[in-house]
């Protein structure tokens, strides 16, 4: 690539407490050029782009914008209104809009003298049609944003950021509640508008939408940049060694004979207050030494669906058999008794209490065990041995045994969920997006476990988005789209991706 | 029943009603700026003594009428500021700060009007706001007589009812307040301060409940009482739900409690003989109850209220 900088970090540094989140970071990024950056969770991506767009401030290191004329301009940090200023637009891995006001409102926020006595709407809107035909991202302008579907808020927060007239762009993971088709579409709108000089950088972490999209790679990791590669010259395995500093691998998936059914759902309709929270007419089953991958974008009935199967929502109609009995009380205790694990979509809110110590976490739902308590008194010095058996075979890493399990990073709740679960033996495992948000050393280790459960008899059930996930790990697949439920003949990417967007059934 | 008609029928008792409707249309708009920016503003209630007292006491002390308002004014949105302050940077409990400075203003109030006065028994009087005769309306039947009835700061009142109104939803700022009680951050992604519109809005909001206040002892009596407020403050702070935070909708809710309040008068002298006074008294907070629970169903709160941002924790 033969064109110049438009911007240049310089040595940025920031710690958070004793973490060193960013530690003397430079960067490059050219004009026109689509940059990814990659990362583990906590390798300090967002932190940078963070301070790039002023909402950190830098503890060290400076940032320079140079313009069309090659005129070198130090950006003042710590300040989003300069950043804005200095054209930085930057859409966040949370959506950033009111869902009160439509999406023009959200769009003209601060763009606009606050008392002038009349709003030129009509010109803001002629802008946005403008802006929408240069780049194909549409949405409608006229509605409030809480009405709208997470793909369309995810157009108006780009359209949000590209009309503050940006020549940098940043997206933080902005495919992370998209359809394959969805994000390939975004990508090619991206890749439209570097045409016209637009200069982007990208957080994701899914490695095969940054080999096709990206012109070039900045890996970070612990808070350091470790490597820049054109993405010419990468493949999956070069960038994923680079990440987590070591090869990490998934053990394949061994050809094993299924075993009796351990999870049966005949008919199963439960009809919710809203279309997300109802489900209608579910029949699946899952052997022992199985592995059923549940694929669907989230919204479409997975939590309805794992909540029922936990005993935690009535269903309205069918039936629910584990290991060929049928549950009649819908009481979630009478449910891990049967002999069912789970692992919860929403591991801080559902998984954990976060207020508890670690060993407590570990415990709670085995607390009739004989092993750790005796005539309603707990044995604590068991709960502690118990605890550190587990934390050093699961690898669970934190301050130590007695402190809150709050304060443990989300890789290391959920392996003291897998702990505590596995350690169980359970018939049937319900895992609810069980690697959302983890980095590639804590997934491969989720996805270990599931294929060692299922070669030692469990029956698995594997609800998740991520599509690689579903597809490197089940036996058979099913897709769930608008409280459907339906089997997927074909295991590719493609068809999963248009059953997902309901658009085959 | 031939009374209830000959009462809503007479020009007195919807002069009443607007009248007594006129602080808490102030209370409301208050109330709802501050809600609508995510802040839930219990110091309403002290808020409003606070400008009850200050207000009269300037013109007590020589100050014009409007000098009075504005002394009034500058009180509510010094309580206010503290309220802010407490909310909005240090993001202490809503309702713990609000109770609080509700506390603190009606007893600085008080403690001020004794130490000014120490040894008077009946509160001194001071020339109140007119009736103001606006020449053409007055003229029109009926309305005339219901309108030439009230006072300049009615007016404002009912001004003030506009204005809110085409700030919230004609301006940028309107726009930025409602984004600020909605999600902060998106205030934030666009480089605004969203600890300068909640405190803004906080003072603002705060300022006009004052002025019902002031509309208490400067234009409905023409002296401070202790406990003269007698929660008007909280009954805004349930208008603002029952108007679903919207300025025109938060008059009506106002004028129906006024009216309420101006019936049980006139029903305690015509049957007061049959009932007892106190069921009269109840009945506007009754029917404002009534009225609430079928109002609140579908009543959509602010996403962020109650809920405090703090910059850097994204």
């Amino acid at each position: 690539m033969t064109s110049s900088p438009v911007l240049t970090l310089n040595g940025l540094s920031k710690t958070f407490g004793s973490i060193q989140a960013a530690d003397a970071i430079n960067l490059e990024l050219f004009r026109g050029e689509v940059l990814a950056l990659l990362g583990e969770n906590g390798a300090g991506k967002t932190t940078l782009m963070n301070m790039l767009f002023g909402h950190y401030m830098p503890d060290d290191g400076t940032i320079d914008i140079i313009d069309d004329s090659g005129h070198t301009e130090p950006l003042q940090l710590g300040n989003p209104q300069a950043s804005i200023a200095a054209g930085i637009g930057m859409v966040h891995q949370h959506f950033t809009l009111a869902e009160n006001l439509d999406a023009l409102d959200n769009i003209m926020l601060g763009s606009e003298k606050f008392l002038n006595i009349r709003r030129n709407k009509p010109q803001a809107v002629q802008k946005v049609q403008k802006i929408m035909n240069d780049s194909g991202l549409v949405a409608p302008m006229d509605v409030a944003v809480g009405k709208l579907t997470v793909g369309e808020r995810q157009r108006v927060e780009i359209l949000k950021a590209l009309y503050q007239d940006v020549k940098i762009l940043v997206l933080d993971e902005p495919t992370a509640v998209l359809t394959p088709q969805e994000a390939d579409k975004l990508f090619e709108n991206i890749t439209a508008m570097t045409r016209n000089g637009l200069s982007v950088i990208f957080i994701s972490h899914k490695l095969r939408e940054v080999l096709a999209f990206s012109n070039r790679i900045a890996v970070l990791r612990h808070g350091e940049k470790v490597g820049e590669i054109s993405s010419k010259e990468a493949d999956e395995r070069k960038i994923a060694r680079l990440m987590v500093g070591e090869d990490t691998k998934i053990s394949s998936r061994k050809k094993i004979k299924v075993g009796a059914p351990v999870l049966e759902l005949d008919n199963l309709t439960i009809s919710g207050s809203s279309k997300r929270e109802s489900i209608s007419n579910i029949n699946l089953s899952v052997n022992k030494h199985e592995i059923l991958g549940i694929a669907g974008i989230s919204g479409n009935g997975q939590t309805v669906l794992a909540n029922a199967i936990s005993g935690l929502v009535k269903p309205s109609s069918g039936k629910i058999k584990i290991d060929g009995k049928t549950i009649t009380s819908n009481d979630p205790s009478s449910i891990i008794q049967a002999g069912v694990g789970r692992i919860p979509e929403d591991r801080h809110k559902d998984g954990i209490v976060g207020q508890m110590s670690v060993a407590e976490n570990m415990i709670i739902e085995d607390l009739n065990s004989g092993k750790i308590q005796s005539r309603g008194l707990l044995n604590r010095e068991a709960i502690m041995q118990h605890c550190s058996d587990l934390s050093s075979k699961y690898d669970v890493r934190g301050p130590g045994p007695n402190a809150s399990a709050r304060l443990l990073s989300g890789g290391n709740i959920q392996k003291l969920i897998l702990a505590r679960v596995f350690e169980a033996s359970p018939k049937l495992i319900l895992a609810n997006q069980p690697t959302r948000g983890l980095d590639l050393g804590a997934a491969a280790d989720v996805a270990n476990r599931l294929l060692e459960a299922r070669q030692r008899g469990s029956g698995v059930v594997l609800i998740s988005e991520d599509l690689d996930e579903i597809l490197s790990l089940s036996d058979r697949i099913m897709v769930i789209y608008d409280g459907n439920l339906r089997m997927a003949e074909t295991h590719n990417r493609e068809s999963l991706g248009l059953m997902m967007a309901g658009e085959i059934a | 029943m031939v009374e209830i008609f000959q009462i809503l029928l007479s020009e007195s008792f919807w002069a009443a009603s607007l009248r007594i409707a006129t602080p808490l249309i102030f209370g409301v708009l208050g109330a709802l700026i501050c809600e609508k920016s995510g802040v839930l503003n219990l110091g309403i209630e002290g808020i409003f003594v606070a400008g009850a007292m200050s207000g009269w006491m300037a013109v007590w002390l020589g100050a014009g009428l409007w000098g009075g308002v504005l002394v009034a004014a500058l009180a509510g949105g010094f309580f206010g500021l503290i309220h802010a302050i407490l909310t909005v940077p240090l993001g202490l409990s809503q309702h713990v700060s609000g109770l609080g400075v509700t506390l603190f203003a009606t007893s600085v109030s008080y403690f001020s009007y004794r130490t000014a006065l120490p040894n008077v028994s009946s509160p001194p009087r001071i020339e109140p706001f007119r009736p103001l005769e606006i020449p053409i309306l007055s003229d029109l039947p009926f309305i005339g007589a219901v309108l030439s009835q009230q006072t300049a700061l009615t007016w404002l009142a009912l001004f003030m009812v506009g204005l809110v109104w085409y700030v919230m939803n004609r301006t940028g700022l309107g726009v930025a307040i409602k984004a600020v009680g909605d999600n902060p951050n998106s205030v934030d992604a666009q480089g605004l301060s969203v600890y300068g519109l909640r405190i803004g809005a906080i003072v603002a909001g705060s300022a006009l409940m004052a002025l019902g206040g002031a509309f208490l002892t400067m234009s409905a009596f023409d002296a401070f009482f202790f406990g003269m407020v007698n929660g008007r403050g909280w009954i805004c702070i349930a208008l603002v739900i029952f108007a679903s935070w919207k300025p025109g909708k938060a008059l009506l809710g106002a004028l129906l409690f006024g009216a309420f309040d101006a019936l049980q008068v006139r029903m305690q002298t015509e049957v007061g003989a049959k009932v007892p006074s106190q069921v009269f008294l109840a009945a506007p907070y009754i029917l404002s109850i009534l009225a609430l629970v079928i109002a609140a169903r579908r009543a959509e709160y602010p996403r962020a209220l109650l809920t405090p941002w703090f910059k850097g924790q994204r």
